[in-house]
This record gives C-alpha cells, sequence and structure tokens, in this order.
C-alpha cells in the first residue's frame, strides 16, 4: 500500500481539551482510525489534554458532574449520586473499575492507542501556552509532538475535511 | 496470491481495525487476509474501512459468535 500522502488525501484535525480516562479516549480512537484509513490527522492538545502528551500516563475518571455516568456492577446499573461521587477515594474506585473493565472488555489502553498514532505518523501538536501556563516542561512530554499555538491550529483547520473539539 | 490470517478475537474497537490496517501495510497487491473476531461493531466497521481505503472485502460471514471478514489488498 502506498502510504505517500496524495493530492487528495483526507485530513482530519482534533482539538483535544480534556485529560481524563474516559474522554481520552475518543480523539485517540478516532485519530488512530482515520490514520489505518488512510488520512493526514493532526491533533492539538491543548489545556488538560495536554497531560494526555505526559512520558508517563496516570489517568483517572471524575465521578463529579459525570451525570450519566454508571458502571455494570454485578448485572446492574450503578450510578454514583453527586454526595458519594465526592466523598475522598470515589474517584480512585470509580477509575480502578473502570480499568479492570478496560481490560476485561478488550479494549485497548490509552498508553497503545497513543503509540499507534505515534506509529501511523499522526502529528500532534502541543499548545505553548498551556505548558506556560500549567508549568509542563518539553522534557515531560513524549519526544515527537511539536509546540505550536492557536495560528498554528487554524492552518491546519482549514487545510482538514474533519476538524473535531474533544 | 497469498494468505495471511488474523487473530483479533476478544479486541474491541479499534483494534480489530488497527491491526488489520497493519497487516495489510505489509502485504502485496491481491494478497488476501482473513480476519477472525469477536466484536460484532467489526461487521460496519470492516465495510466502512474496505470502501475508504480501496481494498476488497470479499466475504463477512458469521458463526458462533465469531465473525470472519476476508480482505484483498489494494496496492
Amino acid at each position: 500500500m502506498s502510504e505517500e500522502p496524495a493530492a487528495n488525501t483526507k485530513r482530519m484535525s482534533i482539538i483535544v481539551t480534556k485529560g481524563t480516562l474516559d474522554w481520552a479516549y475518543p480523539p485517540f480512537i478516532l485519530a488512530t482510525t482515520a490514520a489505518a484509513m488512510g488520512l493526514e490527522v493532526s491533533m492539538f492538545f491543548t489545556f488538560y489534554g495536554l497531560v494526555l502528551l505526559r512520558k508517563k500516563l496516570d489517568l483517572s475518571i471524575s465521578t463529579l458532574g459525570n451525570a450519566a455516568m454508571e458502571m455494570p456492577v454485578m448485572g446492574m446499573h450503578m450510578r454514583m449520586p453527586n454526595i458519594v461521587g465526592m466523598l475522598p477515594g470515589m474517584d480512585a474506585l470509580a477509575s480502578t473499575m473502570m480499568k479492570n473493565l478496560i481490560k476485561k472488555k478488550g479494549v485497548a489502553s490509552i498508553e497503545d492507542l497513543r503509540e499507534a498514532a505515534v506509529e501511523s505518523d499522526v502529528q500532534m501538536i502541543a499548545c505553548q501556552m498551556t505548558m506556560d501556563l500549567f508549568e509542563f516542561r518539553r522534557e515531560d512530554l513524549i519526544d515527537g509532538p511539536e509546540l505550536g499555538g492557536a495560528a498554528t491550529y487554524i492552518e491546519m483547520a482549514t487545510k482538514s475535511d474533519i476538524n473535531l473539539f474533544i | 496470491m497469498t494468505e495471511q490470517t488474523l487473530d483479533a478475537r476478544g479486541l474491541n474497537c479499534p483494534l480489530p481495525i488497527l491491526r488489520a490496517k497493519k497487516a495489510l501495510k505489509d502485504m502485496k497487491s491481491g494478497d488476501v487476509l482473513v480476519i477472525h473476531a469477536t466484536d460484532p461493531g467489526a461487521v460496519k466497521d470492516f465495510e466502512a474501512f474496505c470502501r475508504s481505503t480501496g481494498n476488497a472485502l470479499l466475504d463477512s460471514s458469521a458463526a458462533n459468535g465469531e465473525f470472519q471478514f476476508r480482505i484483498r489488498a489494494h496496492g
């Protein structure tokens, strides 16, 4: 198969703004799948999405404000009221449950999806302003991503057939 | 023409597609990739994948909770 980007190659860009375990899935699933389908893909990591570029990922989910979140427990679906979700340890508990489910159901880890994205030449841009704002150092991030700003993204977006904000 | 098999059983979206793409990349035009999967979502996804990439979906079948796809690589 030809891997050369042709003139008619479709392009997709994704702005990644969230860094919890659950929100990390949509951008990486779509980016890797689009790349597998021959699209040129760019991801722009900004605000809380920037943590997804950290060398060591330590992602968790937040139960708070996650109104429709429920998890399968012993054949039923369990919801967590905010008053319970705010108790210490609840995020950790929910994250552990989620990670167990991910393994059990054959869902890829974010680490694996990110590696697949890098392998399939998905272009990654880390937001320079967020780096400054949250005091990230370049060496905190994996190799590969370039630094850029809003203008960099807009240029990518104007050339893209699909632009997503996640 | 050679035939290659990919065991994607137990894998969930998007892994069957990603693994298939990885295998197809190293195959010659006309070679056939046979994929075994258990993800029901893969049925529609392999149709879309093949339409978009020009690889030919020769056959898609289901039996005993397992799915089999035959894809002819397009060089």
